[in-house]
Formats: structure tokens, C-alpha cells, sequence
């Protein structure tokens, strides 16, 4: 390289970054002033309906969120991206429609301690399900590649979302299969939603839960401890493969929980459902991956953003337009703020 | 065994093509005689194999030449299609500009220009896709990288599918879900002139087939003989050098956004084409072919060849292509028929091909035909492992 281009380049190199940096703000400022003029006009033209639709944003924000934190834990432990999750949610899915609406008849005409209860069982079952099925994806599978290349689990893990897909079209056929509307549509006298309303109650418990977990008990001491330095735990006197396994099933519960709330706002459920999994890994990239804040949050922007798309009339581009949007989200934040709203900008870790 | 016997070295090496070369040029000759049997490639198979092959190479140039993984690879043979789409048909109805097409008349609706000028044309507005995608990603790590491929195969395919009213402008894009179609077909229209036996169309040649299998042979040399040019070449070797390790290949002086920009360029390049002679050969340019499941597809069949070695890779996506296209219903027709079970395979296919994937990456993730330096890596990691295995025990 000759060195005198190099010196009579370096003025303009010096003050580049400061414009773009500009840039990128003012563009920034201008797309989240024309996103608020754009909610604004929609609220004005229509209160009733924005409501609803900001309701149905938060539902699927807290679905979301419990998927996003089965990607969050695991890239945040051993720095993989679990393609399989979303299959493992959808597997959730299917166990709750076998459990609640195939084994126990649930409708919707029983009285409410049984709902309850049914309810209940189907979710402890699914929990159960993927709380089992997740680590040991990761005990046949992805052990075994813990030093190969980078790549490689990663492959794996796609070639396993497969085969969860296919399994559940093997077992459960290539149509939607559901349950009727088990949760009662409004309470009491009041117009609101109800299932929603409990799919947002529900899905709080388990996040305090897993907060619990992760920041107070032994366990989540060593989660933590690998996540920072693998081979550190190990010395300390961690064990390493089970605190892996204990990850993955943490993520595995929580997808399974997600499975019976998604089933009971949604009431159907198909083999390829895992594509939602794409969805909400944006919503932990958003966030910031390996936080788990920041995949809440991603996730209720990614469901809000969802709803406004589909249910806003005026000018909203609609639903054949969510994957591009999400997708054009992910790329941005990946290529301008790669390490998401919450999370601090990483050391190169090669 | 044959290393003993007093053979010079490059005659050892020419063994092998000059077996394999007459067997596959020859095939539209001679693959009649083989029996009836269902499971004997068609020759309406043999094209799709070449265009798969020509695909799988492309992305190997990406993953196996310069270790960047390209989960969104389906977008460039859309890209390729439409581009068969735009200027080979009556989609733009609006204008009348004919050049060098074959079966039209002189003065038809649509755009109607030469597909042999075409191939270059999609192949170069492919790569000009790849550098847009590939640009932004650049600063990201590997994973990231695979995330925003991911993004890109799945944002075009729903931009050619809502394409008929872009933007509410009505402005018809893409004719939406329906596709273009039809393609006008491929001919020697002036060769035919000068040497008749070249056909002037093929689709009103006896077994039209024929000649696309010739076409697509062409393409898959034309791509082959690129690919490992460019291995061998200044920037072939600092794709490898990326790929072994980035830091280092960065201090030795190797421009990292300009390299990996070329590596998703050249891969793009040639999915463009293959893409592009695929929508000819269908006659239609068809957003429900456009899925991630290609993409996964083109994944596995390099990863079943041997990432980085362009025989393996031609090796397992003809393996795949066939099995995907015709391979598998054979086979399960074949055992039903035999044993007198009633399965349909078919329906296990994507299922089968996640398990070959995690198969192959468990206990041979080299390929069936490692590229020897792939192999040496491999090699290192385990000795590595023994190694700390050693030390922990």
C-alpha cells in the first residue's frame, strides 16, 4: 500500500464517520417522527379500533417474549443461534391441542374450575414436553460440536428444524388442527377480549419466575458464570454440560408455556408454525441478545409493530407485508446497532 | 493399489473425468436403453440436475471457498427467473421491442430479447443483489451474517409475490402470485442459418429436452471452470484465508469488505443464471418456487459434497436434485410395490433431508469428498480435542 494515497485520503476518512454518524441520526429522527404522525392519524380516525389493535400487539408481544428468551438464553450461553426453537414452540402448540382439546374434550361449555384446571394440565404438559425435548436436542446433537467450526451446530440446528416440522406433520397431519374457544371471549359485562387479557397475566408470572431463577438461585449463578467465560466455570468447578442442558431446558419450559397460551389465543396450530420462531428471534436481536430485558421489550415492539401493520387502516402496508417489514427491521438494527436496543456493544470475540 | 503402477500423475488424474464426462454428455444418447425402471434419472430430471448443480457451486463460492454462510441463496434464483420473466415475455405489455427472440413475431406485445443475451443480463443483476446484501453485512460476524441472508430470501420472495400492485401505485411488478408465464423458449435462431443441425427452436425439436440438457451441460462447465479458476486465483485465496481466520487474514494486508463483497457477487452471479435458464426451461417464473426450503436445499447439498470442493459439491447436489425431483417417489414406489407397504415417502422429504444434514454434520462433516485443506482443518480440531482431552484427564 502506498503510503502517500494513504495520507492524502485520511482528511476525508477523518471526518466521515462524524456525518454519517449525523446522518444516521437525522434519518433515525425523521422514521420515528413519521412512524408517531402515522399512529396518531390512525388513532384519531379510529380510538375503538386502535384499542383493540394495541391489545392484540401486547398478546403477541408476551408470545413472543417467551420465545425470544428460549434464543436469548441459549446465544447467550454458548453463542449459538437455535434454529430449532421454533419447532420445539410449535411442538407446544401441539401437545396443548392433544392434551386440552383431544384428551380432555375442553370447549369452552365446562364450568370455569375446570377450564382452569384443564388449562392447567395441558400447560404442565407442554412445559413438561419441551422442557424434555430441548436439552436433549442439545445432548444428542449439538455436544458433540461444542469445538467444531463456528458453523457447524448452527447447520445442525436447521437440519433439526426440519425434522421437529416434518415429525409434527407425520403425527398431526398437513392441516391446522385446534381446539375450540376454550377461554370466554369477554368478562362479565365488559367488552374486552378476555383471553388476551389472561395470555398477558399468565405470561408475567413465568417471566418473574425465570428473572427468579436466572439472578437468584445456584443454578442461574452458573448460567451466568459460562455465559461470561466457559472455560473459567469450568476451573471454579461448574459443570459445565449440565448448567447447558439446564439452558436448554429453561428455554424448552418456557416455548412449552408459550405453545399452550399461543393455542388458547389463537385456537389453531400447524407443523410449520415454527417460522414464527424467525419472528421472534428478531425480537431478541432487537433487544440485544443474551438480555434478557431486552427480549421482552424486542418482543413487544416486534408484536405491536405486527399489529399496527395487520389491523391499522389507515395506510398500514398489511399482513402479505409483515415478513419484509420484520426482516428489514432485523437487517437494519443488525447492520446500524448490532448489539440491540439494550445491550452493550461487544468486544470482538472471534 | 493404482498409486504403485508406473502411471504418470497426470494421466492418474485424467482417469477419472475421462470416464465420467463422455457418460454424462452422452446421457440424452443412451439412457433409454437403460430399462424402464422409474427410478432411472428422466431426462426432464437431468436438466433440473444441472440447474441445481449450477446453484450449488454458485453457493459453494460463498460457503465453502470463503466460510460465509448464505441461508437466502433462493433470492438469486428468483432474481434469475424474473429478470427470464421481464424482458422474455408479454409482462410488460405496454412496450413492443423484439430482439433475437425466438417464436414470436416481429412486431408482438412484451418485451422479447435473446436468452442468450439474458443469462449474462439476470447473472450480472443478480451479482449486483449479492453486493447489495453483501454490503450492509460486512462489520457483522458470521451468524449475524446467516441472519440477514436469511432476511433477504425471504423478503424478496414476498416482494415478487405482492409485486402486482407495488406500492397501491397498480403498477404491475411481478403479476403477484399467479407468475409470469409464459417464458418465450430458447433456439439457435441465426446459428440455425449457418449450421442447420443446430435447432432454430427447441421447443418444436422431436425431445426438447435434449437440448436444454446440452444448455444446462454448458452452464454447469461454464460455472465449474469459473469456480475453480477462481479458487486458484489472487482472490480465491484470500476467500480462504477469511475463512481460516479473519483477524489474521486482515493483517496479512487482505481487504476484507472487498472480498467478501466479490465472494457473495460470484456466488450470486452464477445462482442468476442457473436461475434464469431454470425459468426458461419451466416456462415461467413462479413465486411458490421460491421457498426457504431451496435455500436449506443448496445448503445441504454442498454440505453433503464437501464444503469448499467443487467435484463433491457437483457430486451432492446431482445426488440431492435427483432424490428431491424424482429419486425419492421412485424409491418409494419401487418399495411399495415390492413389499406390498403403503408409505409415502415423499412426505418424509424435508424431514429426511434435516436428518441427512445432521447426520452428516455429526459423523462426517468434511462432506463425501473433502477439499484436502477442508480435511486438514478437520483433522486439527480433533487432534486439538485429544489433545485438551489429554490435559483435562
Amino acid at each position: 500500500m502506498a503510503t502517500d494515497t494513504h495520507t492524502a485520503r485520511r482528511p476525508v476518512l477523518a471526518v466521515l464517520p462524524r456525518v454519517t454518524g449525523l446522518l444516521n441520526r437525522a434519518v433515525t429522527i425523521a422514521l420515528l417522527a413519521l412512524l408517531v404522525f402515522w399512529l396518531a392519524v390512525n388513532f384519531v380516525q379510529g380510538p375503538g379500533q386502535f384499542g383493540s389493535v394495541l391489545l392484540i400487539g401486547f398478546t403477541n408481544g408476551a408470545l413472543y417474549a417467551l420465545i425470544a428468551l428460549g434464543y436469548t438464553l441459549v446465544y447467550g450461553i454458548i453463542e449459538l443461534i437455535n434454529f430449532a426453537h421454533g419447532d420445539v414452540f410449535m411442538w407446544g402448540t401441539m401437545i396443548t391441542v392433544s392434551i386440552a382439546g383431544t384428551r380432555l374434550g375442553l370447549d369452552g361449555s365446562q364450568s370455569g374450575i375446570v377450564t382452569f384446571f384443564g388449562v392447567l394440565a395441558a400447560m404442565v404438559g407442554a412445559m413438561v414436553f419441551c422442557g424434555i425435548l430441548n436439552p436433549t436436542i442439545e445432548r444428542v446433537a449439538l455436544r458433540r460440536l461444542r469445538n467444531a467450526p463456528r458453523l457447524a451446530p448452527l447447520i445442525t440446528t436447521l437440519g433439526i428444524s426440519y425434522i421437529l416440522s416434518n415429525a409434527a406433520q407425520f403425527f398431526y397431519g398437513p392441516n391446522y388442527t385446534g381446539v375450540g374457544a376454550i377461554l370466554p371471549s369477554n368478562i362479565l359485562f365488559l367488552d374486552w377480549p378476555a383471553k388476551s387479557l389472561i395470555v398477558i397475566l399468565a405470561t408475567i408470572p413465568l417471566l418473574l419466575a425465570l428473572t427468579y431463577v436466572v439472578r437468584r438461585t445456584r443454578q442461574g449463578k452458573a448460567m451466568r458464570a459460562v455465559a461470561q467465560d466457559m472455560d473459567a466455570a469450568r476451573m471454579m468447578g461448574v459443570d459445565v454440560d449440565r448448567t447447558i442442558s439446564f439452558t436448554f431446558a429453561l428455554a424448552g419450559i418456557l416455548a412449552g408455556a408459550g405453545g399452550t397460551l399461543y393455542v388458547l389465543e389463537i385456537t389453531t396450530t400447524r407443523y410449520d408454525l415454527g417460522q414464527i420462531g424467525l419472528l421472534a428471534f428478531t425480537a431478541a436481536v432487537l433487544g440485544g441478545i443474551g438480555n434478557l430485558t431486552g427480549a421482552t421489550l424486542g418482543a413487544l415492539i416486534i408484536g405491536l409493530i405486527q399489529a399496527f401493520n395487520e389491523g391499522l387502516s389507515w395506510h398500514a402496508p398489511g399482513e402479505q407485508w409483515t415478513t419484509s417489514i420484520v426482516f428489514s427491521i432485523l437487517i437494519l438494527i443488525l447492520v446500524f446497532r448490532p448489539q440491540g436496543l439494550l445491550g452493550q456493544p461487544e468486544a470482538d470475540r472471534a | 493399489m493404482i498409486d504403485k503402477l508406473p502411471i504418470p500423475r497426470w494421466a492418474r488424474r485424467a482417469i477419472i473425468p475421462i470416464i465420467i464426462v463422455p457418460l454424462v454428455v452422452l446421457y440424452p444418447e443412451y439412457y433409454t436403453s437403460l430399462g424402464t425402471s422409474q427410478l432411472i434419472p428422466t431426462l426432464s430430471t437431468a436438466v433440473t440436475m444441472t440447474v441445481f448443480v449450477c446453484m450449488a457451486v454458485g453457493l459453494n463460492m460463498v460457503v465453502g471457498y470463503a466460510g460465509l454462510l448464505d441461508l437466502g441463496y433462493v433470492a438469486f434464483y428468483a432474481i434469475g427467473s424474473y429478470v427470464a420473466g421481464w424482458f422474455a415475455s408479454t409482462q410488460f405489455a405496454s412496450h413492443s421491442i423484439v430482439f433475437g427472440a425466438v417464436g414470436v413475431q416481429s412486431h408482438a406485445i412484451g418485451i422479447h430479447i435473446s436468452i442468450w443475451l439474458l443469462l449474462p443480463v439476470a447473472a450480472a443483476m443478480a451479482a449486483a443483489a449479492g453486493v447489495v446484501i453483501g454490503l450492509p453485512t460486512l462489520r457483522l460476524r458470521g451468524d449475524y451474517l446467516a441472519l440477514v441472508t436469511l432476511g433477504f430470501g425471504e423478503i424478496i420472495p414476498q416482494v415478487v409475490r405482492n409485486g402486482d400492485n407495488m406500492f397501491g401505485t397498480g403498477f404491475n411488478l411481478t403479476n403477484g402470485v399467479a407468475g409470469i408465464t409464459p417464458i418465450d423458449p430458447m433456439g439457435f435462431r441465426y446459428l440455425h442459418g449457418i449450421l442447420p443441425f443446430l435447432p432454430d427452436n427447441f421447443l418444436l425439436t422431436p425431445n426438447l429436452d435434449v437440448w436444454f440438457y446440452r444448455v444446462g451441460l454448458l452452464l454447469v462447465a461454464i460455472t465449474v471452470f469459473c469456480s475453480i479458476r477462481l479458487r486458484d486465483s489472487r482472490l480465491g485465496r484470500a476467500w480462504v484465508a477469511l475463512r481460516e481466520d479473519e483477524i489474521a487474514a486482515a493483517a496479512m494486508g487482505v481487504p476484507l469488505m472487498q472480498v467478501k463483497t466479490w465472494a457473495y457477487a460470484s456466488g450470486a452471479f452464477f445462482g442468476g443464471a442457473a436461475g434464469c435458464f431454470y425459468g426458461v426451461y419451466q416456462g415461467g417464473a413462479i413465486p411458490d418456487n421460491f421457498k426457504l426450503y431451496i435455500s436449506t436445499l443448496l445448503l445441504a447439498m454442498v454440505i453433503l459434497g464437501g464444503m469448499g470442493n467443487v467435484w463433491g459439491v457437483c457430486l451432492g447436489a446431482a445426488v440431492l436434485s435427483y432424490l428431491n425431483q424424482q429419486g425419492l417417489g421412485a424409491i418409494g414406489n419401487t418399495i411399495n410395490s415390492n413389499f406390498g407397504t403403503n408409505i409415502e415417502i415423499t412426505k418424509y422429504e424435508a424431514g429426511l433431508f434435516g436428518l441427512l444434514i445432521v447426520l452428516m454434520m455429526l459423523f462426517r462433516p468434511q462432506g463425501l469428498i473433502p477439499s484436502s485443506r477442508r480435511k486438514a482443518e478437520f483433522d486439527v480440531v480433533k487432534e486439538e480435542h485429544e489433545a485438551a482431552g489429554v490435559v483435562v484427564g
